[in-house]
């Protein structure tokens, strides 16, 4: 009796699971889905969930740039430059600033940590504002170097908190040994920090990356009207409220620029609470 | 006066050592006074002085500085200017305005209109979020391994999705022709609200149903990561505390409410500030379901500063005002977040 009461309640959870996980696949097997339907079953009166006749069409026009004059390479080029470029740089300051608050106590540390809290959550609606004006005076807009400086510096306060439990956490005995058999910081940063620290730049690289691949705001303030220089979210959106919505289209490329973001979270998906919610849960 | 963690004197191990190419900072032969000279005698001087850390500090700090606090100070200088296009342009000088901008927006019922907007939007979907993530974090603590892992993976593609594809992607499940939102709810039953006059319909041309697809959108991009917390909250809990409050006969809402809320109460307190914090600014999402810019009675506070900015005539410093508006009352939330971090020993 008690057991079967114990079967029927573990049928019930599992049943409530895989609800939870069809309502949230939902949207994103829409998009997949949409992706490949004819124009003819995108706009049928019923709508199928999976396409009769499924086709390339879309994913075809997006490539080939009907759509808006550029081949998707084109904002794939674009967006790939930004984001490597600035994960790059934010990482290397990132590690920097890591070693230096996981590492030492010094004046200012303390209130560098506070800070660093507090900038993460200034409203980038806000900044984008000043930014604008003072990118135009200095020539940044329309200019993907821009983008790249803000990308690198907007990413630091998370990657800088990411790192640091790194950093800390590679044990020092292993740098004081190194250090008595007679290796030089440098030599004790390349054998033994960096080694030891890879994972962590991993994860917070690719928090890094999502955070560059993903920004809207900047990118449609900064990047006006030269289209050969959008990057992928502005592209995305530009299909879209421009008389005749072609769907279609807008699905096979959200489903081209999301599908990266997916496979990169997923791969280090324990890693990303951490960082966000900056000590809360200690595992 | 610098210390290391552990108590040496401010210097990565090693860095004083003999052998160390950088060799000791007192020597005087002639080759290292020309040439590599400078840098060993820099190396020298910073060690001496501890400062290892802040030069380490430096590079992130002028990045910081230049791009995340400098335009906050220039947004609070533009809130109290007439900066507009003339200025821009340069066919009129920028002057002091005082409070005028300030008074223009006090005035303007668009202003309070968005405001509420934000309120509200944020009093519903910090709730929902929470309550939707806790609930997921919950059951997914009571699955099976595999289970648990299938449901936190599609909970985590919808974390992933960008919030440009995530606001296409519910436009177009809401679209009036061809969207498969409208197409259901004209087949459901009409005691539960549906019937015909849902052909067609509409999400995005007023502010109730827009906000009410960007609730859906909003609670469905952020319940992973409240339940991704939870669940790693959860896990801290011994087992045992939990079976015994069962063996006593304690119900699960008993249990949630005598056990699992008390000791999970600092994330929830983080959760709920860091909610609010990205609730009430929400924007890339807001901007692209009410249609990008133009219908201003559907404008929440982010993008109706946005809109004062960058719509023709711009007026920067309008727009500057409301973004400071913005920004400090999500400073002020921020405190709270922070000291609530600090409490918890996240900066150890």
């Amino acid at each position: 009796m008690r057991l079967r009461s114990r079967t029927l309640r573990r049928a019930g959870l599992n049943a409530l699971g895989v609800l939870v996980a069809l309502v949230t696949l939902f949207p994103i097997f829409w998009m997949v889905s949409t992706a490949f339907k004819p124009a003819t079953e995108i706009y049928s009166l019923t709508p199928h969930p999976l396409p009769a006749h499924p086709t390339l069409g879309n994913f075809r026009s997006v490539i080939d740039g009907k759509v808006i004059g550029l081949p998707y390479w084109n904002f794939l080029k674009n967006s790939l430059f930004v984001t490597l470029v600035s994960v790059a740089a934010s990482t290397l300051l990132a590690l920097l600033a890591a070693i230096a608050v996981a590492r030492f106590r010094f004046r200012f540390r303390t209130s560098y940590l506070i800070m660093l809290l507090i900038v993460q959550m200034l409203p980038q609606q806000a900044m984008v504002i000043a930014l604008f004006l003072d990118f135009r005076s200095l020539g940044l807009l329309d200019n993907l170097a821009g983008l790249i400086l803000v990308y690198t510096a907007f990413s630091l306060p998370v990657t800088i908190w990411m790192l640091r439990n790194f950093v800390a956490a590679v044990p020092r005995e292993m740098e004081e040994a190194a250090a008595i058999d007679g290796a030089g910081p440098v030599r004790i940063f390349w054998r033994i920090m960096l080694p030891l620290v890879a994972p962590g730049l991993v994860a917070t690289s690719v928090f890094a990356f999502i955070f560059a691949w993903n920004e809207f705001i900047f990118a449609l303030t900064f990047l006006g009207t030269d289209y050969a220089k959008y990057t992928l979210p502005i592209y995305v959106t530009y299909f879209y409220g421009r008389g005749t919505v072609d769907w279609g289209s807008i699905m096979a490329a959200s489903t081209l620029f999301t599908i990266p973001v997916m496979a990169f979270f997923l791969i280090v998906q324990r890693r990303m609470t951490g960082g966000l919610v900056a000590g809360a849960v200690k595992g | 006066m610098v210390r290391t963690v552990s108590g040496q004197p401010g210097r990565i191990p090693g860095s004083d050592d003999p052998a160390s190419p950088a060799g000791p900072a007192g020597r005087r032969s002639p080759a290292y006074r020309s040439g590599r000279g400078a840098g060993q005698r820099a190396a020298a001087f910073i060690r001496r002085h501890h400062l290892t850390p802040y030069v380490l500090l430096l590079p992130s700090a002028i990045a910081i500085g230049l791009l995340l606090f400098w335009p906050t100070v220039q947004i609070a200088e533009f809130s109290f200017q007439n900066y507009g296009l003339p200025q821009l342009t340069g066919q009129a000088p920028t002057q002091w305005a005082g409070g005028a901008n300030f008074s223009t927006i006090l005035t303007d019922p668009e202003f309070w209109l968005s405001l509420r907007i934000s309120l509200i939007f944020a009093a519903v979907v910090v709730p929902l979020t929470l309550l939707t993530g806790t609930l997921v974090g919950l059951l997914l603590n009571r699955l099976g391994p595999k289970m648990a892992a299938f449901v936190s993976s599609t909970a985590m593609l919808a974390w992933a999705t960008p919030a440009v594809a995530a606001s296409v992607i519910f436009i177009w499940l809401s679209d009036p022709d061809g969207g498969v939102v409208d197409w259901a709810l004209s087949r459901l039953p009409s005691w539960l609200g549906g019937g015909a006059h849902w052909v067609g319909f509409s999400w995005t041309n007023a502010a109730l149903p827009a906000y009410t697809l960007l609730t859906v959108l909003v609670v469905w991009q952020g319940f992973p990561f409240v339940a991704v917390a939870v669940l790693a909250g959860l896990k801290t809990i011994p087992a045992e505390l939990h079976e015994s409050a069962r063996v006593d006969g304690g119900g699960a809402w008993r249990i949630f409410w005598r056990i699992t809320y008390p000791l999970l109460k600092p994330i929830f307190l983080v959760l709920l500030l860091l909610s609010i914090i990205w609730d009430f600014g929400v924007f890339t999402q807001a901007y692209l379901v009410t249609g990008e810019l133009g219908n201003r009675d559907e404008y929440n506070l982010g993008i109706y500063a946005y809109d004062r900015a960058f719509t023709m005539p711009p007026s920067y410093g309008v727009g500057s005002a409301l973004a400071l508006i913005l920004t400090v009352i999500l400073l002020i939330i921020t405190v709270g977040y922070v000291r609530a971090s600090v409490r918890q020993g996240a900066i150890e």
